[in-house]
């Protein structure tokens, strides 16, 4: 028991669970509020976010912290952002949409956020297919061309959230904002420091009306 | 003009809030014990005072009524928050006491109506109303109030008077939603002279038979029943009937996807989203969402020859 409460990948799998958990508590008390499959669909939808952003902080925190070590959970956290995703999906075909395949595909032919979303959504598919170790090992160095394409699926996913959203933009540019500073700090020092405070300062005009 | 009158329910086959509540605060209490959790039921804290000498009316609704908790803590009222809670938490801060309500423009007699004077202008009646948000959900809620015809007759509009225009508080201390620049504050909305004073078009001052909740608008808010929810503007100071028509705020933040009219429509889409369907408060399914919300026999006339995609 001691050496499986020592392995950190135990805390932060029932770090991860505990969005799932909160849902089903706030369920079984009705507090999921007059519009429980709204709030369900939009709880799912953030922590798929935060699970991309977590994903995404794993290679500039081990480069800060030095920590190369960081990386045997990546995997873990990138898993959970599928696994959330996979519920705000099934939120959306099921319990928004009652599985009427003609208005989902209507939806997700003529409404930009949804198309996005989608295609975010399949994206990860292949990641999450591919991200055993065997599945490592047979691909080779084109499992991380192909793992790149998580840049474009958290791009997309803070797309899908900024056209969704009625009027209020902050939420969604708070991710943006994250987004922007995980991805520059892939970039090379000077440049990555210089893009982020660009991406920063044009972001938090304000962008209303 | 005939107005239809949609299959009667009695008034009083009505369930009065005190008998539902209490039903609710003991389906509360199984649930509560079901859950293994003393859950100390929040009950009705938030009801207000209730409004004596409504009467019942014609207008009712063979439809399941929204729980008032739900018409209550489920609202878009932007000067509190854009969140559907942020109303039911920071509404607190308004004053609805004193109120007044000012009536001008192209009218013969200007004047300002404290809201005790307000009240007693006309007869309170109870309507109850299906009220659809442009975000695609929808509830059937008891308001309490009196015909807005009945404000602007008594102000006598001159024959330039096309349109009236309905401006909300603008109070950033009172008001905590409106630090924010979401929207270009005070909310101003909008009808043509014939919507206003369509017999269905209500000036609330209750729910519930209760004096209206600040999170609703209080103390005195529109009610358009064919209009999407946002033309139903909230703690209106001012009504100012005009020549040209006004700029809503919901158009000026957005004209691609909000029109000065806002019809209930099932046909024409919101650019981002279908308006076919709905949720209703409280059911599970979808239901599809009716033209004009369903009141299209009293109002339809009134869009006679437009091109209703055209004019959204």
């Amino acid at each position: 028991m001691g050496t499986v409460l020592r392995n950190p990948k135990v805390w932060i799998f029932g770090l991860c669970l505990l969005p799932l958990l909160r849902l089903i508590a706030l369920g079984l008390g009705s507090g999921l509020g007059a519009n429980p499959i709204e709030f369900i669909t939009r709880s799912t939808g953030t922590w798929t976010l935060v699970g991309l952003l977590a994903t995404l902080a794993v290679t500039p925190l081990r480069r800060f912290t030095g920590r190369a070590g960081l990386v045997r959970y990546r995997r873990m956290l990138g898993l959970f952002a599928f696994f959330y995703a996979c519920l705000h999906v099934v939120t959306y075909l099921w319990l928004d949409q009652f599985f009427e395949l003609a208005m989902i595909a209507k939806d997700i032919v003529k409404r930009p956020f949804i198309t996005v979303g989608f295609a975010a959504f399949i994206l990860l598919i292949p990641l999450a297919v591919t991200s055993t170790q065997a599945m490592m090992r047979r691909l080779g160095r084109r499992w991380k061309a192909l793992h790149r394409l998580v840049y474009a699926i958290a791009v997309l996913g803070v797309i899908h959230y900024v056209w969704l959203v009625k009027q209020d933009m902050t939420q969604p540019l708070i991710y943006g904002a994250v987004l922007a500073v995980l991805l520059a700090a892939r970039l090379p020092q000077g440049v990555g420091i210089k893009l982020t405070i660009a991406g920063l300062s044009s972001k938090w005009k304000p962008s209303q009306n | 003009m005939l107005i239809r009158r949609p299959s009667g329910i009695l008034p009083s086959e009505i369930t009065p809030p005190e008998v539902y509540r209490e039903r609710r605060r003991f389906m509360q209490g199984v649930g509560a014990l079901a859950a293994g959790a003393v859950l100390g039921s929040a009950g009705d804290a938030t009801a207000g005072p209730r409004l004596p000498g409504v009467r019942a009316s014609a207008y009712r609704l063979d439809e399941e009524r929204t729980p008032y908790k739900d018409v209550t803590t489920y609202n878009n009222f932007y000067e509190f928050g854009t969140g559907k809670g942020d109303p039911a938490e920071n509404a607190g801060s308004l004053r609805t006491q004193p109120w007044t309500v000012t009536v001008e423009g192209e009218v013969l007699r200007r004047g300002t109506w404290d809201i005790d004077t307000l009240l007693k202008l006309a007869p309170l009646e109870e309507r109850v109303y299906r009220m659809r948000c442009v975000e695609g959900w929808s509830m059937v809620i008891p308001w309490v109030g009196f015909p807005l015809r009945e404000l602007i007759r008594r102000a006598e509009p001159t024959s330039k008077a096309k349109y009236v225009e309905f401006v909300t508080l603008y109070d950033p201390a009172q008001m905590p939603g409106q630090r924010s620049r979401v929207l270009d504050w005070p909310y101003v909305e909008g009808l043509r002279l014939d919507e206003a004073m369509h017999p269905l078009t209500l000036l609330a001052v209750g729910l519930y038979g209760e004096v209206l909740p600040k999170q609703n608008g209080a103390p005195v808010r529109l009610v358009v029943p064919w209009k999407y929810g946002f033309k139903s503007a909230k703690s209106i100071v001012k009504i100012r009937l005009v020549e040209k028509q006004p700029v809503s705020s919901w158009v000026r933040a957005n004209p691609a996807e909000y029109g000065f009219y806002s019809n209930v429509n099932p046909h024409v889409d919101h650019p981002r989203w279908s308006q076919a369907k709905e949720r209703r408060i409280g059911e599970f399914f979808k239901r599809d969402t009716l033209m004009f919300n369903g009141y299209g026999d009293q109002v339809a006339q009134l869009y006679r020859g437009m091109d209703l995609k055209r004019f959204f």
